[in-house]
């Protein structure tokens, strides 16, 4: 035995999944609804989601690289917001937006506040809210899909009809995803498809999306909406699914996700109902980001063995 | 930890305490092999909790099988007797693995193995009768404490009418060793014998045989050799890490929960490794005291993974030998399993009573990941069995924040490593709780 031997501290063994894998996971779990984007709204669809992709990877990139941190793009979680920010655009916009809104989601939301699990809050999310009130116009226009029998060129999404009061699609389109919307956010079903995948994959916890899903029925019931097509329009499943559930913003235990994926539900069923804007999920989802500290100081779990009387004193 | 690894633990809708960390049992259908006598042995003057032993032989003394060659008058403190019949070739001052110092007896062999004429059966007619032959065996927690069994067998009167339990761990839920297993298969007799024996000495009520439900061999011979006695049963556990851990075990077991610093005695309970438990029923009967040790020889540097029956103070570096040599360079050498094991810097180390395992790791399964940032998945939060906030405790650690760290019971880990373990970013969380106790301890003083 010449060569000096290895001395560290237990554990000696660690599990295969990393960093890197739950991203590839979230990438794959994205592909359907991205599949879905390419199928409703064509090639121009596909277009945007590179463009922003590839912003938000040469934004890491260009920030490690000048803050002379340690590089980051190989565990991928750019892809993945550059894939999110991508969903949350209209197939319409011209391509300087998803440029604009990479480099807001990853320069100023991300990197500025440390990179990869230090940022506040969502940063796909926060780009879509920089956008959204940049470009109202532009981020309000929805082409049509491709199956689209009308004449129109622009849909309204069928939570702005409903807001309206007008009659909005069947609930079998709006599963499928042929609405007007988004690019991502359109298909529950494809969107459902890579939610559960990542579940049995044991990426995400099912508490947020359940909780925050449920919730929305049940109030959207409650206060005499449509539940099945709120639950089914807007961001609510790509919201649910891919964004409340970014572990960075969303709180570690059990209880905390349960109080954050209500209060979530709580939030976009009043801004549907009684906000001036049809849709509430991304700034639900950004405000209860905010407030996941809070919930975590008041959600430390008592260790093994403490009962609930030691506490009171 | 079994009531809450139902379905919905496994789906994710509520915590799922642990860890699957790989089995690799790969020496379980390997029977024991008994290792032939070593020219030396290297006797350690500390192998359990408390205060070491001082030598009571000189160099050139004669020495038999069983004769005494270490005491120590302190309460917390245990016998060490010679584990070969040979003479006494010096007395060593030796660097333990964790960094400390200890004496040692260096132990030339005459390869006769004969046993100390003082040896015979104790005779027994009174708890204290007991406690003094357990205390006569030099017998120690077997399972990797070390712990003194005639202390934890003697709690103070008020403590002790509370027992009425007593739990034997075999879960055995680190990957690789199987030497609790070959216990049970190959020495049940004296494992019942053992467990009738501390029972009455407790007046426990019942008996709990715990074994990790990935040993079904050793499930079926327990069960079948216990139906006779109606206050043993054997409880099929979950095979998930850390599922011998005492505090995990007696939760799975009989549902308390120890309170952090406390006791299991002052739950009603007491535990002893399964091997203890064997090697005391053989003691009684033959009064021959702890020498000779089950452990198991793996790893994927090892020529041929078994277990073997080695006599205490044996170098590892001839129990590799025994077991075919190295068949590549080992990067890594670990005593113990993989999770809570203690990585040692040469193989020119003797064995302990407490060993049970000895692990060669080459530079691929030894592999050190370089940390990345937390990315709060709340993995660790999920995993700890203390139901403990891993990520908060680190970040703590690193500000040297005590309050924060009191606050979020650090000493409560019990550094089982199920958090480290599941760090998808390689996070040294084990490291760093263990700096965050010494700065809990020290702002103590």
């Amino acid at each position: 035995m010449e060569n000096k031997l290895l001395v560290s501290s237990s554990p000696h063994i660690s599990s295969p999944v990393k960093t890197k894998n739950i991203m590839r996971d979230v990438i794959i779990a994205l592909m359907p609804a991205l599949v879905a984007s390419i199928i409703f709204f064509g090639a121009r669809a596909l277009l945007i989601e590179v463009v922003s992709v590839a912003t938000c990877v040469v934004c890491e990139y260009l920030c490690r690289k000048i803050m002379k941190r340690e590089q980051t793009i190989g565990d991928l979680s750019a892809v993945v917001t550059g894939l999110l920010l991508a969903f949350n655009l209209p197939s319409g916009v011209p391509l300087y937006v998803p440029i604009i809104g990479g480099g807001v989601a990853i320069i100023i939301a991300k990197q500025m506040f440390g990179g990869i699990g230090q940022n506040f809050v969502n940063p796909a999310l926060l780009a879509r809210i920089v956008l959204m009130n940049s470009f109202p116009v532009l981020m309000t226009t929805w082409p049509v899909t491709n199956f689209d029998t009308s004449d129109a060129v622009t849909a309204a999404t069928p939570l702005a009809l409903s807001k309206a009061g007008q009659a909005f699609p069947s609930y079998l389109d709006m599963f499928l995803g042929n609405t007007g919307g988004c690019l991502g956010e359109t298909s529950a079903l494809a969107l459902l498809i890579g939610g559960i995948y990542l579940i049995v994959k044991h990426v995400i916890s099912p508490i947020i999306p359940c909780v925050y899903i449920g919730v929305v029925f049940v109030l959207a019931a409650a206060l005499g909406l449509d539940p099945v097509m709120q639950i089914l329009s807007g961001g609510l499943f790509l919201g649910a699914f891919f964004m409340a559930t970014d572990y960075v913003t969303s709180p570690l235990t059990n209880k905390g996700k349960v109080i954050y994926a209500l209060c979530m539900g709580i939030m976009t069923i009043l801004i549907r109902r009684f906000a001036s804007l049809p849709e509430g999920v991304s700034y639900s989802i950004v405000l209860m980001n905010i407030i996941v500290p809070l919930i975590e100081r008041k959600t430390i779990p008592l260790p093994f063995g403490v009962v609930k009387e030691a506490k009171k004193k | 930890m079994a009531k809450q690894s139902g379905l919905l633990a496994r789906m994710g809708f509520v915590k799922y305490p642990g860890a699957a960390v790989p089995h690799r049992k790969h020496t379980s259908d390997t029977p024991t092999e008994v290792m032939p006598v070593p020219a030396t042995v290297e006797i350690v003057m500390s192998m359990h909790i408390g205060a070491p032993c001082t030598p009571t032989v000189k160099v050139k003394d004669h020495v038999d099988v069983g004769t005494v060659i270490g005491t120590n008058t302190g309460f917390l403190s245990t016998i060490i007797h010679s584990s070969v019949s040979g003479t006494v070739k010096k007395i060593d001052t030796v660097l333990m693995p964790n960094g400390s110092k200890a004496k040692a007896v260096v132990i030339e062999t005459d390869g006769q193995q004969t046993l100390d004429p003082n040896i015979k059966p104790p005779v027994i007619n009174s708890r204290e009768d007991f406690i003094e032959a357990v205390k006569q065996s030099g017998l120690v927690g077997l399972g990797g404490a070390g712990f003194p069994t005639h202390i934890k067998l003697n709690p103070a009167p008020d403590v002790l009418e509370k027992v009425d339990t007593l739990i034997i761990n075999a879960a055995e839920c680190e990957p690789y060793i199987t030497a609790d297993e070959h216990e049970i298969l190959e020495n049940y007799e004296n494992v019942i014998y053992g467990i009738t024996k501390v029972k009455e000495c407790l007046d426990a009520k019942q008996v709990i045989i715990g074994i990790e439900d990935n040993k079904p061999k050793a499930i079926a011979l327990m069960k079948e050799k216990i139906k006779d006695y109606d206050y043993i049963r054997v409880e099929e556990l979950p095979a998930r890490y850390p599922q011998g851990a005492e505090k995990v075990l007696i939760d799975t077991c009989t549902g308390r929960e120890v309170p952090p610093g406390k006791l299991p005695a002052d739950v009603g309970v007491v535990v002893m490794n399964v091997a203890s438990i064997g090697f005391l029923g053989g003691y009684l009967k033959t009064g021959i005291p702890l020498t000779t040790k089950r452990v198991t020889v793996d790893g994927n540097c090892v020529t041929n993974p078994k277990n073997v029956r080695v006599l205490i103070g044996t170098k590892i570096k001839d129990i590799m030998d025994f077991c075919g040599g190295y068949k590549k360079q080992p990067t890594k050498l670990i005593s113990g399993g993989p999770m809570m094991g203690m990585a040692l810097m040469t193989d020119d180390f003797p064995v302990l009573k407490q060993n049970n395992a000895f692990l060669a790791f080459d530079e691929e399964e030894a592999k050190i990941y370089e940390p990345t940032s937390c990315i709060r998945c709340g993995r660790c939060v999920n995993a700890c069995p203390m139901r403990l906030m891993p990520t908060k405790m680190e970040d703590a650690v690193n500000y040297k924040d005590v309050d924060a760290l009191k606050k979020l019971n650090v000493m409560t880990c019990m550094e089982c490593g199920c958090c480290a373990y599941v760090c998808p970013a390689n996070r040294k969380l084990v490291q760093a709780f263990r700096i965050g106790k010494t700065l809990v301890r020290n702002a103590g003083k």
